[in-house]
This record gives structure tokens, sequence and C-alpha cells, in this order.
């Protein structure tokens, strides 16, 4: 598999509003069908740097970038960049599962409705192949017309991953997707994310090291603001070059 | 155990007393309930309850009374001015929760409390001296050489704009609870979880569509029980109506006729009722609205029972 460079930050700065410097200077990259896993200790600006991707933060006034974002030879935190486009080729699945108050097939549908698809026809089969996808399919072929609280937590977390493969986009990103799951279904998902790089690429943050070390190819370490290293996963868990790295991973502290 | 059973009785006598205050509410309905029967016993023997209902007159002089005329008032005026409010006050809650900036937010939430803060009275002053001129010169003229012209609807708007009519009388009423309506759907857009609203911001939805299909389905309940609120405040409403209505006891197609109102009819006639009969008909009426409110409010309740089981389910 050819190493493709998927998304690139380039001496990436975040101001949250009031000028508050969450990151600084992050240069980091995601390769195409890889896993790349984001760590670090509470408040060490992970999230902050997931939700560049993007451009949450644009939804809350006041924040401030600097810096390039560069995906398909484009800064995607340049201001003619149409962010609504953006989102539907770089999705995001958050800690918490956010189904929409819709019946099964709508929550999925509605995101290739946005998009522009309307022929019922297309839709159940995209619906389908997106539930197969996320290894749901199974579970609820036979419901898909019951409301989406009705399913389990686990579940939940894979139809909103459902909901965000259908639209096809290049990238995911994952918010700790697991960290309100119990272990079964966060198996689940663990299983998921490694078969999904086959079509996606994926940028995870985690609370959980074994996690970032089972399923991610690449690994960031992050703390206060700063990227303190970034290499591949198999050698940040044997041979981290940075001293801060090694004490954080051999539990030292965070 | 001496201490123990002090608490007891003190436990027990703070709970006679709270057992007691809501006691009291019931007896109130009931009490109020009973005198309202009681004074208008004589009505209801009178001309029955069907036929008081579908009759139309109301002549004092030859003590011929009906409720038909004051309930259809009373309904249309009510149904006209939710029509009227309930988009204006969605638009000013998705404004302010989800589109104008931050420093907005706090002057336009005071506005529209300040605005329910205005006694009725005060709306219906200002409905006679500014709006019914208004009404009458510029917007019902226009609204009678547009919409007038067009069948069906065009039956709504014909006659001579007076400016003290149905239509006028329910603009006001429609100012008047449109704070109700904004300030609870305003609330309840608030407590759509922000992560939610991210997630279909996450896969490409615009603002409108995130309002449209996240927040709006997400708010259903608090949206409900602000129009329950507003209905009931429609229904009950008389000084703001009372300026601009003309009490004219009648039924006609045409918004730019003067009605009449059960609240209106009991403020503007009760000090007129010199005869027994038709002091107990004013008294029926009373009933009818009492029940009528009744009514509104439970099939508020059962929508909103049925919503929430939609929404939690």
């Amino acid at each position: 598999m050819a190493d493709i460079v998927e998304l690139q930050a380039k001496n990436l700065n975040f101001y949250y509003a009031g000028n508050v410097h969450s990151l600084k200077q992050i240069n980091v990259s995601a390769h195409r069908n890889t896993v790349t896993a984001l760590i670090g200790p509470s408040g060490c600006g992970k999230t902050t740097l997931l939700r560049c991707f993007n451009r949450m933060h644009d939804l809350y006034p006041k924040n401030r970038y600097e810096g390039e974002i560069l995906f398909e030879n484009n800064n995607i935190l340049s201001d003619g960049v149409d962010i609504i486009k953006l989102r539907s080729r770089i999705g995001m699945v958050f800690q918490k599962p956010t189904p929409f108050p819709m019946t099964i097939f709508d929550n999925i549908a509605y995101g290739l409705k946005l998009n522009g698809i309307s022929k019922r026809s297309e839709l159940s089969e995209r619906v389908e192949k997106a539930l197969k996808n996320a290894a749901l399919w199974d579970e609820v072929r036979d419901k898909l017309n019951v409301s989406a609280y009705d399913l389990s937590g686990g579940q939940q977390q894979r139809l909103v991953i459902a909901r965000a493969l259908a639209v096809e986009p290049d990238i995911l990103l994952f918010d700790e997707p697991t960290s309100a799951l119990d272990p079964i279904s966060t198996g689940k998902i663990e299983e998921l994310l490694v078969q999904l790089k086959n079509d996606v690429s994926i940028i995870i943050v985690t609370h959980n090291m074994q996690q970032a070390a089972r399923i991610s190819d690449w690994t960031g370490f992050m703390m206060l603001g700063e990227l303190i290293e970034y290499d591949k996963t198999d050698k940040m868990f044997t041979a981290p070059s940075e001293k801060l790295t090694e004490d954080y991973i051999t539990g030292r502290f965070g | 155990m001496a201490i123990i059973e002090k608490r007891n009785s003190v436990d027990f006598a703070f709970s006679l007393i709270t057992a007691l205050a809501s006691g009291v509410v019931v007896l109130l309905i009931l009490g109020i309930l009973i005198v309202l029967v009681r004074e208008s016993w004589l009505a209801i023997s009178h001309f029955g309850v069907v036929k008081f209902i579908k009759s139309t007159d109301w002549d004092p002089v030859k003590e011929n009374f009906g409720a038909a005329t004051t309930i259809f008032g009373t309904f249309v005026s009510t149904v006209l001015a939710l029509f009227i409010a309930i988009p204006v006050a969605i638009g000013i809650a998705i404004f302010v929760t989800e589109i104008s900036p931050n420093f907005m937010k706090e002057p336009i939430g005071i506005a529209i409390e300040l605005l329910a803060a205005i006694p009725s009275i005060i709306y219906g002053m200002w409905g006679l001296f500014t709006l019914a001129p208004i009404m009458s010169k510029y917007i019902e003229p226009a609204l009678k050489a547009s919409i007038g012209a067009v069948p069906v609807v065009g039956i709504l708007f014909q006659g001579t704009p007076m400016g003290i009519d149905m239509l006028t009388a329910s603009v006001i009423l429609s100012i008047m609870i449109i704070p109700f309506t904004a300030s609870i759907s305003r609330d309840s857009f608030n407590l759509t979880p922000a992560v939610v609203k991210e997630s279909a911001y996450a896969i490409g939805a615009t603002k409108w569509e995130v309002v449209k299909n996240v927040v709006l389905p997400y708010s259903k309940l608090g949206i409900y029980g602000g129009i329950t609120l507003s209905l009931g405040r429609a229904l009950g409403e008389t000084m703001a109506v009372a300026f601009v209505l003309g009490n004219n006891h009648q039924i006609t197609t045409s918004l730019f006729n003067a009605a009449a109102t059960i609240t209106v009819t009991l403020a503007n006639e009760f000090t007129e009722a010199d005869k027994d009969l038709y002091l107990s008909s004013l008294f029926y009426l009373a009933l009818i609205l009492f029940i009528m409110s009744f009514i509104a409010l439970a099939l508020a309740k059962f929508f909103l029972l049925k919503a929430e089981r939609k929404t939690s389910r």
C-alpha cells in the first residue's frame, strides 16, 4: 500500500475565544488507509486538534486558527473553503452516541439527503451498505423504521458511524468513541475501526493507551497544546525518542 | 426515643401544611365550579344546554340569550392569534438560540420578557389609539385589495375596514402571546444537546438544516408547552380585546366585522345586567369558558404526553 499523506497540519496554532493559546506549532500528518491515534493527558489539546480538521471550532464565535491544514493540496483553513462540503468529506464521530430524533433508516438517510440523494431505491441501497460497513445491519435489518433511541448505546454508536460512512467521506475523525461504552461494545467498535481503514483514513483521539496501541498505525503524543512526539505506533510504544512520551506511556504520570 | 418522636411530629406537621396548601387549590377549583353552576342554573333550566350553545340570539330587551356568537368570537380570535403568533415566536426563538451573535441574545431576551410584563389594559389602549387607525387606514385596505380578491380565502377580508374588528383584536392578542411561546421555545431549543447539533454539522448540514431536522424535532415538547400556555392566555384575555373588538353579537365570515368574545361580553355587560335571567346567562357564559379552557388544557396535556412518549422511546 502506497504511503500517501491524506491530511497534514503545518505550523498549526489555535486560539479559543479570549485568546487562549490551545495548540502550539503543531506539525502532524495522517496517512491514507491508516489509523492515526492522538493520545495525551486531559486538557492536552488532542480533541481541540481533532476539531480543527473539520473546522468544528467555526460553530463558536471568536475561535482563531493560524497556520495550515493541507487536504488534497488545499489549505482547509483558508476563507474560501466551503465548510459544509468539507465536513461531508471529513466526517466525525463523538464521545457519546448522537443519534438524531428519527428512525434508524432516516438517521443514515439524512446525511445522504443533505448531499442531494433523493431516490428511494438509491437511499435504501446506500443505507444498507453503510449499516453493513458499520457491522450493524444484521442487528437492525428488521427494525429500520423504529426510533434510533431504541438501540443500545453500543448499537447507537455504530449507527452514528454508519451515518458518517454513508456519505462516503475520505477521512473519519473519532473523538474518544468508546469512552461511554462497555468493554464488549468497545471491542466491536475497535474491530470495526481496523476494518474501516480499508475505505477511509482514520484519526482517533483516545484516553486509552492500550486502545491506541491495539488499533493505530501512527500515534501522536500531545501535552499542554504541543505535539511532543509523532511516530509509527510500534516504535512509539516500544522505543519512544522523547523522555516525556516514555514517562506517559509507562504510566509515570497522566 | 424522644428525639425520634419529636422529629416525627415535626415531619407530620410539615406534611400536613403542604397537603393543606395543595388541598386549597383543589377546593378553589371545585368552589368556583359550584358557584358558576349555581348562578347559571336559572339560565340553564330556561334555555337548556344544546339550545343555548346553538342559539345566536343575544337580546337583553326580550331576554333571549344564546352563546353561539361569543363562543364563535372566542374561538376565532384565539385561533387567528395563535396562527399569527406561532411562526413569529418560533422565528424569534430560532434567531436568539442559533443565529444571533452573543451580544444580542441578552437584550432580545429581556425585550421579550418586558413584552410579557406589560399589563393587558395598556395593550388595549395602544390597540384602540394606535393599531386600530393603522389597521383601518393601511393594512386592512391592502388585505382587501390583495387577498380579498382571491376566491374562498377572500371572504375573510370583505366589508368596510373599520379597525375595530376581529382582525385587530387577533393581532393584539397575538402580540400578547408571542412572549410566552417565544421564551418557552427558546428554553427548549437550548436543551438540544450541543453534541447532537454538532454531529449534524459534521455530516455537512447547514444551519437551517440543523434547526429544521434536529433542533425543532428535539424541542417539539417544549414548543407544544409554549403554545398551550398561549392558548390558555388567549382564551381568557379580556382587557386588550375589549377595546378593539366592538362587542357586537354576530357571526360573520369577514374579519373586518366587530364581534364579541365571552370574556369581553362578561366585562362589558355585568353592570348592565338588571334582570335575573340576564345575569344568570352571563354566568352561564362564564361556565362555558371555564369548560372550554379546561378542555383546551386537557387536549394540550394529551398531546404533550403523546409527544413525550414519542421522543423518549
